[in-house]
């Protein structure tokens, strides 16, 4: 039998300010993770990525990582890489994506993206 | 300190300008991320977890308050307020965005900085003692010869595509604060028999997942021979250099694969081919050039002062604090009535390495008002203050007690070298900065530590060994296991002239367990140690391992009996 296929999204960095994206179910751009667009079977991610690949205007190093969904279907990271991705630096919790800062999410808010 | 000339100037503008050009047309999709990364790389700038990185050069580590106030501006006004003092004698930005980088880089042209060659696979910035010019012990200062190769290995056509990255340290002391052992190449100034100042030239020594300690290549290299002889190992080692496997394309491998005596009868041979063919080294530069490149290092005018400062000792007898810092944050000058101060970035429960805008103003300050303008960058992620009056110790400590900077623990167990680990780096597999931060606490009982005496903790949060954890008294590396943070400790490193690569004490261990640990290991050392002065490192020297791994691992302790 074929190995039980883990839910997975599509995460990059932004091209112009560096911090995470996740690509959403429009094939854009958003800083939530509870936003992003979720492959549930193999056909999904690699069109999710296919997707995501061309998109080098926007996004740096676009890939798929795991995650997991909770009881409302909102997806959140297993690995603790991915945790730290959408947090930011464990000891500095008032920077990166857990310290809320509009105004380094301009620029891709500006393209659209958000 | 070196100044750049003409050529520096159109050099740096023209590389910022280049790099502008180049990062607009990325952004216009003239280039795609895959041409674009080597060439941001070339310019210091990465790809962290949570934005770009860009990592400046300091080059030996040597820099002046105009420089440092220029560090701190940018870290206020682009970043978020602080930078991180690194390993290299570099400082990284964690939060740079890509439009701005043009105008980060330009800024730090103004004051002669740049991030040229701070990553990719070329030579890299120059590191060297960060005690040079000022240290008792000195044959002589280092820095002339770090700047002369820092202009060779700059845009060096030949070795812009090494196989890999490239490093070379220089101490102009016999001990060693440059760690010229664990470099690809290390230069240790020594005088032969004649009296005349050479090198000992020291190649194939390395960190990362092979640590190899350096060997010796050529026991006596007369000054003058230093760059054909440098171009000489360059060529053999991007000639033979491993470019098949990047895990084993280091010179430290090819040194290790080739065995020392062949890799020295090549490298002598393009040596003698060299000077013969070419009449004379090729790439000598004249004597008058040396001699203004040493001008720029004259050492400062030093007034003459007796050894003992009166004011000093009062001060010292009414106020502890100040006595602790000063004996442990000070070392000895080779000008009568100086001192070297170490300013620790190591307070208790701080990120090792870690400055704010604010402590660089002041470190700046104090470098202005009382160092000859001078400061220096150290490998242990600390900023040092050269060329210090003993008489001003008390009012440069009062300064950094207010600004959080006053710890008096250099070379101390919470003296922790960390990189950056997971918290930031995209290579990480677990974090560093954390278990630091824990570990400071647990010792941070200033008569503890005092009793542990010198002892070194290394950190590094990926098998790439950044925080140097090979050569740590006690190494921590962390690493990934079963999809946890799992760390494994090494114990009897040595980064000194004695270097040594530390032993593995056993399996990994979860962040929660190091702690306790380490405090186990510690106390088992402070029972068994000969006398309060034998450093942990003798005593693992004289007893073994053994001690130590069953203080780390108790629950072995039955089984084995
Ligand atoms: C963007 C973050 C960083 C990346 C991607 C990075 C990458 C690497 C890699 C891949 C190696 C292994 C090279 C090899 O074995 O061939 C290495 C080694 C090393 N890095 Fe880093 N590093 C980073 C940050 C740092 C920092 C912050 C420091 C200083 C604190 C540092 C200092 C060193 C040192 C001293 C070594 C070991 C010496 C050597 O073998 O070259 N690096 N780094
Ligand atoms: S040792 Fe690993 S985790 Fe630490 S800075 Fe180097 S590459 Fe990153």
């Amino acid at each position: 039998m074929a190995k039980a296929f883990k839910p997975q999204i599509i995460s990059a960095n932004d091209l112009y300010v560096g911090d995470v994206v996740y690509m959403n179910s429009g094939g854009g751009w958003t800083r939530k993770l509870a936003e992003a667009a979720i492959a549930h079977d193999a056909g999904d991610a690699e069109k999710l990525l296919q997707r995501a690949v061309p998109q080098q205007g926007k996004v740096v190093g676009p890939y798929l990582a795991d995650v997991a969904l909770d009881d409302d279907g909102r997806p959140f990271p297993t690995h603790f890489r991915e945790k730290f991705r959408t947090r930011g630096p464990s000891i500095r919790p008032d920077l990166g994506k857990q310290a809320i800062y509009p105004e380094r999410h301009e620029p891709l808010a500006a393209r659209g993206g958000i | 300190m070196y100044r750049y000339d003409e050529f520096d100037h159109d050099y740096v503008r023209s590389r910022v300008a280049e790099f502008r050009d180049q990062t607009q047309r990325r952004i216009d999709g003239a280039l795609t991320e895959d041409e674009y990364k080597p060439l941001r790389l070339m310019n210091g700038l990465y790809l962290q977890l949570h934005a770009y990185m860009l990592r400046v050069a300091i080059p030996y580590g040597t820099l002046n308050s105009r420089q440092m106030r220029t560090l701190a501006m940018i870290a206020e006004r682009w970043d978020e307020g602080y930078g991180h003092f690194t390993t290299r004698q570099n400082i990284q930005y964690n939060w740079t965005k890509l439009t701005d980088v043009g105008d980060i880089l330009d800024a730090l042209a103004d004051v002669e900085m740049h991030a040229i060659q701070t990553s990719g696979n070329c030579i890299r910035n120059v590191t060297a003692d960060h005690f040079a010019g000022a240290a008792a012990d000195e044959i002589e200062d280092p820095r002339p010869t770090a700047e002369l190769v820092r202009q060779w290995s700059t845009a060096h056509p030949e070795f812009a595509y090494l196989p890999r990255k490239f490093k070379v340290a220089v101490t102009g002391s016999p001990n060693d604060r440059a760690v010229t052992k664990a470099h690809d190449i290390g230069l240790r100034m020594l005088r032969n028999e004649a009296g005349e100042p050479g090198f000992e030239v020291i190649v194939g020594g390395g960190m990362g997942r092979t640590p190899m300690i350096g060997k010796v290549i050529r026991d006596f290299l007369p000054k003058d021979h230093l760059l054909p002889y440098l171009e000489s190992i360059l060529r053999v080692y991007n000639l033979h250099g491993r470019r098949d496997n990047k895990y084993k394309a280091r010179i430290k491998i090819l040194v290790h694969e080739t065995g020392l005596e062949e890799m020295q009868a090549q490298v002598e041979a393009e040596f003698a081919r060299q000077m013969r063919e070419e009449g004379g080294p090729v790439v000598s530069p004249n004597p008058e050039h040396i001699a203004q490149i040493a001008a720029y290092f004259a050492p400062p005018d030093f007034a003459k002062l007796p050894a003992q400062s009166a004011k000093l000792t009062k001060a010292i007898a009414t106020d502890p604090a100040l006595a602790a810092w000063v004996e442990n944050n000070t070392a000895d000058h080779r000008a009568s009535g100086y001192t070297i101060v170490t300013i620790s970035m190591k307070g208790m429960g701080d990120a090792p390495g870690d400055a704010t805008t604010a402590q660089m103003r002041v470190m700046a300050d104090l470098g202005e008002r009382y160092s000859h303008d001078e400061l220096r960058i150290s490998h242990e992620q600390n900023v040092i203050l050269p060329h210090v009056k003993l008489d001003d110790l008390p009012e440069i400590h009062a300064a950094l007690q207010k600004a959080g900077l006053a710890a008096a623990n250099a070379g101390l167990i919470t003296d922790i070298i960390a990189c950056p680990g997971l918290d930031y780096c995209a290579l990480a597999t677990a974090r560093s900065i954390p278990v630091a931060q824990d570990l400071s606490q647990r010792f941070a009982e200033p008569a503890r530590a005092k009793a542990i005496g010198n002892f070194t903790i290394k950190i590094s949060g990926c098998i790439n060994a950044c925080g140097h954890h090979h050569v740590g008294h006690v190494g921590i590396l962390g690493l990934e296991k079963s999809g946890i943070e799992s760390y494994q400790i090494t114990l009897g490193g040595d980064h000194t002239e004695t270097l040594a690569i530390g032993e593995r004490a056993g399996p990994g261990m979860t962040a929660e367990e190091v702690g306790p640990a380490i405090e186990r290991l510690v106390d088992a050392y402070l029972d068994v140690r000969d006398s309060d002065d034998e450093r942990f490192i003798d005593t693992f020297r004289r007893l073994g391992a053994d001690p130590f791994k069953a203080a780390i691992y108790p629950e072995n302790n039955c089984a084995a009996a």
